[in-house]
């Protein structure tokens, strides 16, 4: 643009060509930008509605449900109501489940991004015998099924003692063979090995470099895995279900999992349904904010996680 | 240069070891520099192996005690068949064949690859489209835009289901609320016919902004100086994206295709809340995941579930592997 600007005015044939062109190319550029945009925003209506949908239910009474649209507002509002059933129904138990949840996903999230830290920065940084053979088995375990895994689980946890404890959920989710993977791939570029080098000549020892320089380098990294497995164990469904059969110990997933069945079982009960959305919408709010705060982590996290064939 | 001097050291390190050795014969009175030799071999021992597998300690274990142990212990289980009377008994590969004549397995198997070849594609392809519009000059407000897409992954899929069953619902349905209005017959979402298209519709949801994640920040990554050139000739937005964008994320549209194949194969969450919504559409074996869980919960035939989740296994193992072979071998030529 600024170079065919300086051209002088009686400028030649080819530069007049180029401009006439670019006109052209604009004019039509304006309905293609116009349709693009109307493609996203149909796109951004499609991701977005059903979360409207969950806003605006959540604020019904059960008869509203069936009764108004359900893309809008009722004329009268009964969220605090609602609020105030969900975390009162048989006890409290969606408060249980909630402090389940935050637990199980705070302590799984620690723990794993420091276990994968400290393993991804081994796999990158030092090298040992056996060191390929070794990650090609963890990322292999990538491809396992997880009921291959969770039943067996179950049965060796069942023999120990460990079903319906917390720690059933918790020490499997320690295990993140791609967080390994992507701290392996964020070491590799984020950590100079002159700088380690310089650290082992001044005399440091192994753990003293990893704890006191390397860390403190890969914290975006370590950030990134934190919330993938702090997502991940908050939104799992599957393990805790298997692992454990006592309300007490449920997660919101699994504890919403079963109010829906219950009101889908006792249509009668309809009270249920007002029950199960209310709590879906407590449940998904933690996570929708945590996402949009620390954007920069997650798309950091993909994005290291691509670079690598 | 470099050679020699390698050389050099090398002999150096020969006649010391000649000289040990040459100690070593001689009678036990001079273990000094024996030692000296013990030492020095236990500390570069302890810098190439030991300190590595002790920073791999914690991991390894974990890793051992929830996948290795309970992988090699449903392999071992999936070779006995438990009766009531008479107990357990050893019978090779038999649950194996079984599994390979049993027609529900074959059928969940069958429903999860439509899925695959029907819903896998049209979900990268959309990702791919969004990625690619999103990285493009011609869009504005794309923080926006992304951030909408990738909302749904934040949802857990058990909520995303929920949310979606109540959406497709009948009764209270927004969807089937605009039909009565059009006096129109409701949308036949929850029915035989329109079943695996609606979850479908929830994995597309939930997975596309992702996906376009992990792709938009691939291309994100490209540095621009390798398509102003194309673009100073003339080259079109469509004419870059095809011809210099998409070759240059290949590896991360590889990375989701095989995400996706994982995932789709091994679905689970969406037809078993499902199950809940229309107990009489979804069958106990829908998909192959849900069918292990059911013959291991609920007929406690923990040895036959340990034999479906293997045969799974391997055929998600065959479809990736397949996958990334033909990809590859199409970059070598």
């Amino acid at each position: 643009m600024a170079r065919i600007g300086s051209l002088p005015a009686g400028g030649s044939v080819a530069a007049t060509r180029q401009i006439s062109a670019r006109t052209v190319g604009r004019r039509s550029g304006w309905t293609l930008r116009g349709l693009v945009l109307l493609f996203l925003v149909l796109m951004l209506v499609y991701f977005v509605i059903p979360l409207f949908w969950l806003v605006v239910s959540a604020t019904k009474t059960n008869d509203e449900l069936f009764s108004t649209f359900g893309l809008w507002f009722a004329p009268d509002f009964h969220l605090l109501e609602n609020l105030h059933d969900v975390f009162t129904y048989d006890n409290g138990i969606f408060v249980t489940w909630l402090t389940n949840s935050a637990y199980y996903a705070v302590v799984s999230a620690l723990g794993a991004s420091l276990i994968a830290t400290l393993a991804g920065y081994t796999f990158a940084k030092l090298s040992f015998p056996g060191r390929e053979l070794v990650f090609a088995i963890i990322l292999g375990s990538i491809m396992v099924p997880n009921t291959a895994l969770a039943i067996p689980t179950y049965l060796l946890l069942s023999k120990v003692g460990l079903v319906n404890t917390p720690l059933a959920i918790i020490l499997p989710s320690l295990v993140t063979p791609f967080g390994v993977y992507l701290m392996r791939v964020y070491a590799e570029q984020a950590l100079p090995d002159d700088l380690l080098d310089a650290a082992r000549v001044d005399g440091a020892s192994e753990w003293r470099i990893f704890w006191s320089i390397a860390l403190r380098l890969l914290a975006p990294g370590f950030v990134t895995v934190l919330l993938l497995t702090f997502v991940g164990t908050w939104n799992n469904f599957f393990l805790p279900l298997v692992v454990t059969n006592n309300p007490a110990y449920y997660p919101l997933t699994v504890g919403l999992a079963n109010w829906n069945q219950l009101s889908q079982a006792f249509s009668g009960s309809r009270i249920l349904y007002t029950l199960v959305i209310t709590g879906s919408l407590i449940s998904v709010i933690p996570l929708m904010i945590g996402f949009l705060f620390l954007q920069r982590y997650w798309q950091g996290g993909l994005t290291f996680g691509s670079l690598r064939s | 240069m470099i050679p020699s001097r390698h050389m050099a050291r090398h002999s150096q390190t020969e006649a010391i070891q000649q000289a040990i050795e040459v100690q070593e014969l001689a009678p036990p009175s001079s273990g000094l520099l024996s030692s000296l030799r013990h030492w020095r071999h236990w500390r570069h021992w302890r810098q190439r192996a030991l300190i590595p597998y002790l920073f791999l300690l914690p991991f390894l274990l974990l890793f051992s005690f929830f996948i290795l142990v309970p992988l090699l212990y449903a392999l071992w289980t999936s070779f006995f068949i438990e009766r009531l009377i008479g107990g357990t008994t050893f019978v090779g590969l038999q649950n194996y064949q079984e599994v390979l004549h049993d027609g529900n397995f074959w059928e969940g198997v069958r429903n999860v690859l439509l899925l695959l070849f029907t819903q896998v594609p049209l979900m990268l392809g959309l990702a791919l489209g969004l990625a690619l519009l999103l990285d493009s000059q011609i869009v504005r407000f794309k923080t926006i835009f992304r951030l909408g897409y990738f909302l749904p992954y934040a949802i857990p899929s058990v909520i995303g289901a929920l949310l979606w069953g109540y959406l497709y619902s009948a009764h209270i349905g927004p969807f089937a609320q605009l039909a009565e209005l059009l006096h129109w017959p409701p949308p036949p979402f929850l029915t035989a016919a329109g079943l695996l298209p609606s979850i479908a519709n929830i994995l597309t949801w939930q997975w596309t902004g992702y996906n376009m994640v992990i792709l938009y920040a691939a291309l994100q990554a490209i540095p621009p100086e390798l398509y102003d050139a194309a673009r100073v000739d003339g080259a079109s937005g469509w004419e870059i994206a095809r011809h210099i964008k998409i070759p240059l994320i290949a590896p991360a549209i590889v990375l989701t295709v095989v995400f996706s194949i994982i995932g789709t194969l091994q679905l689970f969450n969406e037809p078993q809340i499902m199950t809940a919504i229309v107990p009489n559409l979804i069958q106990d074996h829908y998909t192959p995941n849900l069918y292990a869980y059911n013959l291991a919960f609920t007929n406690q035939q923990y040895n036959y579930a340990a034999a479906v989740s293997f045969v799974l296994g391997a055929v998600v193992f065959v479809f990736s592997y397949v996958f990334m072979l033909v990809t590859y071998r199409r970059g070598q030529r």
